[in-house]
């Protein structure tokens, strides 16, 4: 870390910040940050008072680097959109029709989405109701006021070539205060990681503990459609340790198309295991291969979500700012649903900060408003009682027998007592911590992609659409640059170059022929988040790039 | 001295985009996908920004011929610091037929009815690489041209262009008015950053339709079909020459 004002390429450039107010902030411009911005405006109009509310989003259009199954429970989005119907929300109606490997809940009255297409009709019903949408901007750094609450971000600076100096066109990321701010960046946002730290709120919850979930968009024979339907699977082709499963839904939306993918748990223990390879294998299983023979991927792109439910909810809120959605964590693993958690906490939190952001008299104890009032109103709401009936379900799979452990425990405890069992599991720790070394694994034999059903890497990340400005310095940091080589490759035999679903890690020889080098290809990035949670050796750290880079996803 | 500078904008398919092709082979799939300003377009709005910073000329303003989305396009050459906009509004099946003879007409009326002496555009654009639209406009309006400029330098009443062909550079002196197709190395352009967009939120854009401006859309070329590129096939290697002439003859080639 070379400080810049010892720097002489830095000597004599403007550093000044161009620094605007708003009411509120909002971070991230998915399910939650948009139900949020939503509310808001929605009860400024009802009460007919003013509140300029600014969302940014790192994403170059709103939904372009949204990636979920899904299965969406409606309830959070009839909440919000009573009309939803006569404002033409594209989700589509479905009917259920479980196979004997299906083993989740039923999923009757849900919808099959694409969560980009809603999440971009949302943010549509955003801008109408007068919130400002900056897709394309990211936000970078979180600014404090002298008291030490969150006094709002700053987008980050642009034009910074890769070796770190001012470009001709650098300019100065601009600030937005606000009078409290709202995190939203989805499942281990950078932000939030540094909030941890600061407000010290992971102090009485376990650390979360998460899953990589790979998708793809296939358009398919339209002999083998059956709109509506819900395929999932647990098992092969992991072994009973290693906790994952699979999706495949028939969308209803006019044309043969099916999403599906592979989740597997962080926790995972041999660092030989590539997720991508997982999910490429799994496709080749007859049931899921007869869908697919004669039709097209058109679409691939990944994700890292939480799994840690009840036990790893932080503390929520702290002076100047509040976390929403998947940022703190709110998916009910089993159910492997957390928009319609995400949405409802967005709109809690909407409420909550509303009557204080209006009030004729600012008062508050410190410069950014603390709303405690938004963790109160969300422990008595539904999205609490749903996370405590299911919390020991994961837990549950840490054990001898592992998923069958895991399923005998779910059978016995879940479906019979719905939860509520006095005692709640733990986790396992955290999910960096769970690699076993490289010479107590055997390397896992993967079949070669057929071109047909299954895939490389490469063509895979093309078609996430993802790219990067190239002279940009890499936005996966790490720690100490020694570490890659004498610890990540020395013990664990580089496992970021396998659970990297983009291709970005590479161990290559150096160019004097002595040892190896770790290569960083950023560009190929596709936000998912894994390699921070991830790395054994916690070095790699994941800050965002500059704004409109990332994954250009339709409709995942 | 030039006053006043229309600058084309167009509305493409993102350059890293996968393209697909739509199942019935009218065309590709654009709904959805993510767009963004033409790269060449880009440099052109970047090269009249610098112009008026050099107080060369006085005014820039953006233009661009399509659907509701294009004043996106429109909003972002305001942030780059055009000074106003003009949104030709084109959409449906006449926005499927748009090509760069109807865009001419639309840009060489507009030319006339703005009194512009300057037209900046991107030498091409990249989803279907015509490089007419700047040739066209010139020929219509009668005025000189300088494409695939590298560098541009406005003199007394003309303006020195630096143009790149497949030799090397070409220096030409042309009188303005004029056309000039900006081409990659002419310059870098600016990001367009958010306080930029928030104050261009406050600029005009004028909303103009073809028949306004006297202009027939109807095209003279029809697209039958669409299709992908053919699927590589794998190479073939060979020990000797011989081999390599036996193989040939077998396929038909010698």
């Amino acid at each position: 870390i070379h400080p810049r004002d010892k720097d002489s390429r830095w000597e004599g450039i403007e550093m000044e910040r161009f620094a605007d107010e708003a009411d509120v902030v909002i971070v991230g411009g998915g399910p939650a940050g948009l139900s949020a911005a939503i509310r808001l405006k929605q009860l400024a109009n009802e009460q007919e008072k003013e509140l300029r509310v600014c969302l940014v989003e790192k994403a170059p259009q709103i939904g372009a680097h949204t990636l979920s199954g899904a299965c969406l429970e409606p309830s959070a989005l009839f909440e919000l959109f009573p009309d939803w119907k006569e404002r033409g929300a594209s989700i589509s109606i479905y009917v259920m029709t479980p196979k004997h490997q299906d083993t989740s809940p039923l999923n009757h009255g849900n919808y099959i989405v694409r969560l980009g297409n809603l999440v971009r009709w949302l943010g549509e019903q955003a801008e109408e109701l007068g919130v400002e949408l900056y897709p394309g901007y990211a936000a970078a750094e979180v600014l404090f006021h002298e008291d030490g609450s969150v006094k709002g971000i700053a987008t980050n600076d642009v034009g910074i070539a890769k070796d770190g100096s001012p470009k001709d066109v650098f300019e100065r990321g601009m600030e937005l205060h606000a009078k409290v701010t709202l995190f939203g960046e989805g499942c281990h946002g950078h932000l939030a990681k540094q909030l941890y730290k600061q407000f010290n709120l992971r102090e009485n919850c376990e650390p979360q503990t998460y899953a990589i979930g790979l998708k793809e968009l296939w358009m398919i024979d339209e002999k083998k459609w059956r709109p509506g339907r819900t395929e999932h699977s647990v098992g092969w082709p992991l072994d009973r340790h290693t906790y994952g499963g699979s999706f495949l839904y028939h969308l209803n939306e006019g044309e043969p198309l099916v999403a599906l993918g592979f989740v597997i748990g962080l926790d995972y223990s041999n660092p030989y295991l590539s997720p991508f390879r997982e999910f490429q294998r799994w496709k080749h299983h007859p049931f899921i291969a007869s869908t697919l023979e004669g039709g097209q991927r058109i679409a691939y792109g990944a994700r890292a979500l939480n799994e840690g439910g009840y036990q790893s909810i932080p503390k929520l809120t702290f002076p100047g700012g509040l976390l929403i959605g998947c940022s703190p964590g709110f998916m009910n693993v089993p159910k492997i649903k957390g928009t319609h958690t995400a949405m409802k906490s967005g709109m809690l939190a909407a409420e909550a900060i509303f009557p204080k952001v209006t009030a004729e008299s600012l008062d508050s104890e410190t410069a950014g408003l603390h709303v405690p009032e938004y963790s109160e109103s969300l422990k008595s709401s539904s999205v609490w009682k749903e996370l405590y009936a299911v919390r020991n379900i994961r837990p549950s799979f840490h054990n001898y027998f592992g998923l069958y452990g895991g399923m005998v425990y779910t059978g016995i405890f879940y479906w019979m007592l719905r939860g509520k069992e006095p005692w709640t599991l733990k986790h396992k720790g955290i999910d960096a911590n769970q690699l076993k070394p490289a010479k107590d694994c055997k390397p896992i034999e993967y079949p070669k992609p057929d071109g047909k059903i299954s895939f490389d890497l490469l063509s895979s990340v093309a078609l996430s659409g993802t790219n990067h400005e190239g002279d940009q310095p890499p936005h996966l940091t790490l720690k100490d640059d020694s570490i890659p080589v004498a610890r990540n490759l020395a013990i664990y035999d580089g496992p970021e170059q396998r659970f990297c679903p983009a291709g970005v890690y590479e161990y290559v020889p150096m160019e004097t022929g002595d040892g190896m080098r770790l290569q960083i290809n950023a560009q190929n990035c596709v936000h998912c988040k894994t390699c921070d949670i991830k790395d054994p050796s916690q070095n790699i750290n994941w800050v965002v790039p500059e704004g409109g880079g990332g994954p250009a996803y339709n409709g995942m | 001295m030039p006053g006043r500078v229309l600058v084309g904008v167009k509305r493409v398919i993102d350059y890293a985009v996968k393209i697909r092709v739509k199942p019935d082979n009218s065309g590709v799939v654009t709904d959805g996908v993510k767009h963004s300003m033409n790269p060449f377009c880009e440099i052109a709005v970047e090269e009249a920004v610098k112009l008026k910073e050099k107080k060369l000329i006085k005014e820039v303003v953006a233009v661009s011929c399509g659907p509701q989305q294009s004043q996106e396009t429109i909003r972002t050459a305001l942030a780059m610091g055009a000074d106003r906009g003009i949104h030709v509004e084109v959409s449906g099946k006449d926005y499927e037929n748009l090509g760069p003879l109807q865009v001419s007409k639309i840009l060489a009326a507009l030319a006339k009815k703005e009194e512009a002496q300057l037209i900046i555009l991107g030498k091409q654009a990249i989803d279907d690489d015509c490089n007419q639209t700047g040739q066209m406009t010139a020929a219509l309006l009668d005025w000189p041209q300088g494409t695939f400029a590298s560098e541009v330098s406005l003199e007394e009443n003309q303006i020195k262009v630096v143009r790149e062909i497949d030799g090397g550079l070409e220096t030409i002196r042309i009188n303005t008015p004029a056309v000039l197709t900006a081409d990659l190395r002419l310059n870098t352009p600016r990001y367009a950053t958010l306080p930029n967009i928030m104050k261009a939120k406050k600029k005009k854009i004028a909303n103009v339709k073809p028949a306004d401006l006297g202009v027939d859309l109807t095209s003279r070329l029809e697209v039958l079909r669409v299709d992908e590129p053919p699927q590589r096939e794998a190479g073939m290697k060979v020990e000797t020459v011989e081999d390599l002439v036996g193989k040939l003859k077998d396929a038909g080639k010698v």
